[in-house]
């Protein structure tokens, strides 16, 4: 071997190792846009974009596997780790600008939904870096104090130790009072683990400690994060790109099933805070800072808190406000799935209504034929396709069982 | 409803969902006042007229909240001239058709009209328009109710309210019965509109236009009327009374002020791990103080 052949093997090994770093710039754009993945072939053989329908479709799928789950007892207060993999690995170019900016912007936005579904849970924040399991945040309710935290904690480096940050998240999550639903998620980019032990064992662990663990890879489907997810009966998937990441880390923010024995029914001691006068002054017991007017003050020790829902830091008990319960009723009342309209009654057009009951679309195509509608299997209202996904991600009534008195009553004697 | 695009869309233009109370045994309850529905329209009527007057490209739809049922009555962007006739010959179909729906025998005394099936509607509609394209006029949703809040609507009048909170859509209202409504109080509060309840209700057209008229950029510059204090506690299922502290099941998560060993709600039995559970709240409260 002369001496060029062994530069050109060496530039062949660097480039695998720092993938992109070796490749001209024009290459760059292309390799990393991945313009091939936005084409997609038809019937015929022809290329051509892929078009928005899959996206709609996608929510759509999302909206009936949440309703078909529609009668099961749902886990509404968790407590939940996320364990975010900060090792070499994330600073992988393959998700732009890197994976690991991208899964921080995906965890915020998936802080903020988790916290809009879940007002009574709480969530902790654990880093994987350098083999060690980092606790960035403590199990709170605040989406503000936890995004910060991440935000200002961003950077690679060394090795991710699935063990480690398991061990970590089993010591915290077990001091938990019992009527809590246990959970880990785990965003890992690596595609391995570097353990002091064994890792199996944490596994059993884990399970014996009734947490529910759920892994989404950025890379490549490992063994022992299926393994993990089988054993505590939680979910693992692999992202293929942006958009899959974000749909696949916002499926955790629905409450899952609940799991009979995994947390034990009991009655939770809760304070409803009544909002403090305009214009007082005094020191709140979260910041220990002198602040005027607002903020709401403790039942039970009358200390001053700024913002619901909390946990009181002088006596422990639970702050929350009606409204915080009442956000989480829709998981317990779900809305039934609308039924698409048959083609035999699209056939008859003069008994169809002409406008969607939501939105007052029109429901009809260009040339008078009926377009596609679905109808509340309740109150026999149709709706446009848009409407549905609103009504059953958003706003969880129907409107048209909503406005007539009667047929609510008919479902009431149903219940 | 002409292509948005082709529009020009500044920050101050409006459109303005307003849902009209029309239940019949609020309005009856009213007769022997001077405030009867022909006059409550008039004023709305006017109010309305002065909206479509302040911009040319302002949008209000109206949304009947019934006893019965609820129904679009009148579209600003579909309706040509004759506004007033237009809306008031669909109202009164309206009301006919509310009135034929009423069964004889359900009538319990004072009723509640349906505010959760009209502010569904409203939310729908606003939906559409955000979905039209990235220019849009700014949309609000304004109440004007009478009726008493009905118990049985609060999950759904509450989703409404998250919904609308989540769309950044503000909710107003302006309650011309003679109770507070503790509903709209929250939905104002919770989306950012502004609640008021007109002490003089002859004057109803000056509290609507000088309150409500404004659109959304305008309202920083304007002193409108603060939230006077909401109301956030909660009341117990089992006796109705508002309370400070209660216990809620951890399963269904009903309040109940007192600790009872069966939820009535969900049938689950409590207490069974109490043993461990105290030690573990303990030590979990005590550590992060020593850390702090």
């Amino acid at each position: 071997m002369n001496n060029e052949e062994k530069r050109f093997n060496r530039e062949e090994e660097d480039e695998e190792e720092e993938s992109g770093r070796g490749r001209e710039a024009w290459e760059r754009t292309y390799a990393d846009e991945r313009s091939w993945e936005s084409l997609q072939e038809d019937e015929s053989g022809l290329l051509r974009p892929i078009d928005n329908k899959t996206l709609s479709h996608a929510q759509y799928r999302r909206r009936l596997r949440t309703a078909t789950a529609a009668r099961i007892q749902k886990g509404l207060i968790r407590y939940l780790y996320i364990i975010i993999d900060f090792s070499r690995a994330a600073a992988e170019m393959d998700y732009k600008p890197n994976r690991m900016v991208v899964v921080a912007r995906q965890v915020e936005a998936f802080i903020r939904e988790f916290f809009d579904q879940n007002p009574l849970s709480q969530i902790g924040l654990v880093i994987l870096k350098d083999g060690v399991g980092h606790c960035l945040t403590d199990l709170g309710g605040s989406p503000e104090a936890h995004i910060t935290a991440l935000m200002g904690k961003l950077g690679t480096s060394g090795d991710a130790s699935l063990q480690n940050g398991l061990d970590l998240v089993r010591d915290l999550l077990n001091q938990i009072p019992s009527y809590g639903h246990r959970e880990v998620l785990i965003l890992y980019s690596a595609l391995s683990t570097c353990d002091p032990g064994d890792i199996l064992e944490t596994i059993q662990k884990c399970k014996a400690s009734k947490i529910r663990c759920s892994v989404i890879g950025l890379s490549a489907e490992l063994y022992i994060c299926k393994h993990l997810c089988q054993e505590t009966g939680g979910m693992y998937f692999v992202a293929l790109d942006e958009p899959h990441l974000r749909e696949l880390v916002l499926e955790h923010a629905p409450p899952p099933p609940a799991i009979a024995e995994f947390a034990v029914a009991n009655l939770i001691k809760m304070g409803f805070p009544q909002r403090a006068a305009e214009g007082v002054i005094s020191i709140c017991s979260c910041h220990k800072e002198a602040k005027i007017g607002g903020g709401y003050t403790c039942p039970r020790c009358k200390a001053r808190i700024c913002e619901l829902p909390t946990e009181c830091s002088i006596c422990g008990l639970t702050l929350v406000s009606s409204p915080h319960l009442a956000r989480s009723y829709h998981h317990l009342f779900p809305i039934r799935p609308f039924d698409d309209v048959s083609p035999s009654v699209l056939k008859d057009l003069h008994k169809l209504p002409k406008n969607c009951f939501g939105c007052q679309l029109s429901l009809l195509n260009p040339g008078n034929l009926p377009g596609p509608q679905v109808a509340c299997p309740n109150c026999k209202q149709h709706f446009c396709l848009d409407c549905d996904i609103y009504i059953h991600e958003s706003l969880h009534n129907c409107p048209g069982c909503e406005s007539l008195r009667n047929s609510k009553t008919i479902s009431d004697m149903e219940e | 409803m002409t292509p948005v695009s082709s529009k020009l869309y500044a920050d101050d233009v409006s459109l303005l969902m307003v849902l009209i109370d029309t239940n019949p045994y609020f309005w009856s309850s009213t007769k022997n006042t001077a405030f009867t529905f022909s006059k409550f329209l008039s004023h709305v009527l006017s109010f309305l007229n002065s909206i479509l007057l302040l911009n040319q490209m302002n949008q209000v739809v109206v949304i009947a909240t019934g006893y019965n049922s609820c129904n679009y009555v009148f579209d600003s962007s579909t309706s040509s001239m004759q506004r007033a006739e237009c809306l008031l010959e669909k109202l009164e179909d309206f009301v006919d058709k509310d009135e034929s729906l009423s069964q004889e025998n359900s009538v319990d005394g004072f009723g509640f009209s349906l505010l959760s099936g009209s502010l569904s509607m409203a939310l729908c509609y606003i939906q559409r328009v955000f979905r039209s394209g990235p220019l849009h006029p700014q949309p609000r949703i304004l109440c004007l109710h009478g009726s008493p809040d009905g118990p049985r609507q609060y999950v759904a009048v509450m989703n409404s309210i998250f919904s609308a909170q989540r769309s950044m859509v503000p909710i107003d209202s302006c309650v011309i019965g003679s109770q507070h409504s503790a509903f709209l109080q929250q939905a104002s509060y919770i989306t950012g509109g502004v609640y008021l309840k007109p002490q003089v209700s002859d004057g109803l057209f000056q509290y609507l236009s000088t309150v409500f008229a404004t659109d959304l950029h305008s309202r920083g510059f304007l002193q409108l009327p603060r939230p006077v204090g909401v109301d956030f506690r909660a009341s117990c299922f089992c006796h109705k009374n508002t309370i400070d502290m209660g216990y809620i099941c951890s399963v269904c998560l009903s309040i109940f002020c007192k600790h009872h060993k069966k939820c009535s709600t969900c049938g689950s039995n409590f207490g069974e791990a109490r043993k461990q559970e105290p030690s573990a709240s303990d030590q979990r409260r005590k550590t992060p103080d020593l850390n702090r």
